[in-house]
């Protein structure tokens, strides 16, 4: 049974039981930072845990985007520069996208985005006094991993849990959405999902799937079992394609 | 605080593409308005309505105060739009927006110049004390066509609304408290709402209550004000593209089939809310009185 916090709470990180290897270092997540010697909460949510790895995190849903660095998101330029692009991801600032950082861009040879153009993108660096930062890029290996810039197909807006919920392996709206038509979708934790399927018609069900199941769930504190969770969408899914 | 941000080229050709077929992006055709929701009550007169996702509430007030020295028989009417970063993180507190401005304007011609409220029914002593009524409305959530959205939730709340009593017995005026006598309606001409049309394609093709994104691609909009009386209430069509002459008539026919059903449902709504409200042997003279005075 997940906890209610509120911004501001304490939160008792340290208890531990016999099944915990107390030697084990405490790692927090989002919602929660240290002060001191206790930790507390900086944002409302239900507080999670895994507790054998002695991780901690706060969940709750929003609709505005802190950048935070290793999360995906689809950005909007909004201005080209010599070195650089400007990127909108829907958070306080606008980020910079080095136009260095694509798979195999050099000097000579770098991407070419259009301002209104679409890109997938990782945050490489997010810190309260700068501006973040992005890439299109693996630095370690050099290759794009998926990420670069986004054509055709839509793009929907939903909630930052529901990004979350998407991001999952074998995520049940997905699945669902997967038995009907093929599709491709990229995911941003800022709220933005695009999406690309092979007709117009398939691609509006896509859209349509992916901002309506974001209610199937009901409140975060009902957790659905991962079955119950994938008829559900099923069923969406079918709902769906008589409607439309 | 974010920026407006030009929608991105990917939504624009997605959107325009699949109005070429005539579809739209949220499953809805053309001619689909999103789903209305109307909650009233539990103080008489608060009202809140939900177009898909864009929710507006609308809270009417009355006061007793003096007229206007040039209209001593006219009671006064107010309307209020509070439009603030709450509806929308790209909207900023304390400075009015081009389209707070325009909301309003059009809100203004719709039910305040349209004469929905009756003001000389609301003059209790010529020249020295009338009501004066205020309607609050507040964007509570901003995802396109904020304007249907408000007048539906205005209306609502004015249907919904009942003024205290009053015993007027020579210069003497006694407003009975809700549990002395039974509060009354007030005395409205019309309903009057607004229908908006977005126009894509230099006005060739016509959607009816556009979404946000909508809005921000269209290349004109329209909104309509009808009646169920099927009168023309208002017009009104700041900028955009031009449109023939046919297409504003083809407007107009819709607006009033829309108009027609929405007016009802305000009305079953209004009228079961009240229902629940008072206690049944009052009802004769609360939930019955929501008839128009015409």
């Amino acid at each position: 049974m997940a906890k209610i916090i509120l911004p501001g709470e304490q939160v008792d990180v340290f208890t531990v039981d016999d099944t915990v290897d107390a030697s084990l270092p405490v790692c927090l997540g989002p919602g929660l930072v240290q002060s001191e010697t206790a930790v507390h909460a900086i944002q409302g949510g239900l507080l999670r845990s895994q507790e054998t790895a002695r991780h901690w995190w706060i969940e709750s849903n929003k609709k505005r985007y802190v950048p935070a660095v290793g999360e995906p998101v689809i950005g909007q330029v909004t201005s080209r520069h010599a070195e650089e692009y400007r990127v909108d991801i829907g958070g306080a600032h606008t980020a910079v996208l080095p136009a260095l950082a694509f798979e195999g861009a050099t000097k000579k040879n770098r991407p070419n985005l259009k301002v209104g153009a679409l890109v997938y993108a990782r945050v490489s660096l997010a810190d309260k006094d700068m501006e973040p930062e992005l890439e299109c890029v693996n630095p370690s290996t050099g290759r794009s991993d998926g990420y670069g810039e986004l054509t055709d197909g839509f793009m929907v807006h939903c909630g930052l849990a529901h990004c979350l919920r998407l991001l999952r392996p074998n995520a049940a709206a997905l699945t669902a959405l997967g038995q009907h038509i093929p599709f491709e979708v990229a995911v941003g934790m800022n709220g933005r999902v695009w999406i690309r399927a092979d007709t117009i018609d398939h691609t509006i069900l896509g859209a349509t799937m992916i901002t309506r199941s974001e209610h199937v769930y009901g409140d975060m504190t009902t957790a659905l079992t991962a079955s119950t969770e994938l008829d559900a969408c099923r069923r969406l899914v079918k709902q769906l394609v008589q409607q439309l | 605080m974010p920026r407006e941000v030009e929608p991105s080229t990917i939504e624009r050709e997605f959107v325009l593409a699949a109005l070429g077929q005539g579809k739209r992006v949220d499953g809805r055709t053309p001619y689909d308005m999103r789903a209305i929701d109307i909650q009233l009550g539990p103080a008489y007169g608060l009202a809140e309505v939900a177009l898909g996702k864009t929710r507006v509430v609308a809270k009417v007030a009355a006061q007793v105060v003096r007229p206007y020295p040039d209209r001593p028989n006219e009671g006064q009417f107010q309307l209020n739009l509070e439009l603030s970063s709450m509806a929308s993180p790209t909207i900023e507190t304390g400075r009015l927006s081009e389209e707070e401005v325009l909301v309003t304007r059009v809100l203004e011609k719709a039910i305040r110049q349209s004469r929905a409220v009756d003001t000389e029914s609301l003059c209790l002593l010529a020249g020295e004390k009338v009501w004066s009524v205020r309607v609050d409305i507040h964007v509570l959530d901003h995802y396109g066509n904020l304007i249907d959205c408000a007048t539906m939730a205005a209306m609502a709340a004015l249907l919904h609304f009942r003024r205290p009593d009053v015993t007027i017995i020579g210069e003497d005026v006694t407003i009975h408290t809700l549990e002395e006598r039974n509060p009354v309606p007030l005395s409205l001409h019309h309903i009057p709402l607004c229908i908006s049309f977005a126009f894509f394609e230099q006005g060739e093709q016509l959607v009816i209550d556009p979404s946000y994104l909508e809005e921000r691609l269209q290349d004109g909009d329209m909104t309509v004000t009808v009646n169920t009386h099927r009168e023309l209430c208002a017009l009104s069509k700041a900028g955009g593209a031009p449109l023939p002459s046919e297409q504003v008539l083809r407007c107009i026919q819709l607006a009033t089939a829309k108009g027609a059903e929405i007016t009802e449902r305000i009305q079953n709504a209004v009228r079961a809310s009240l229902d629940a409200l008072l206690p049944g042997g009052q009802k004769g003279s609360g939930g019955g009185g929501i008839g128009l005075d015409r």
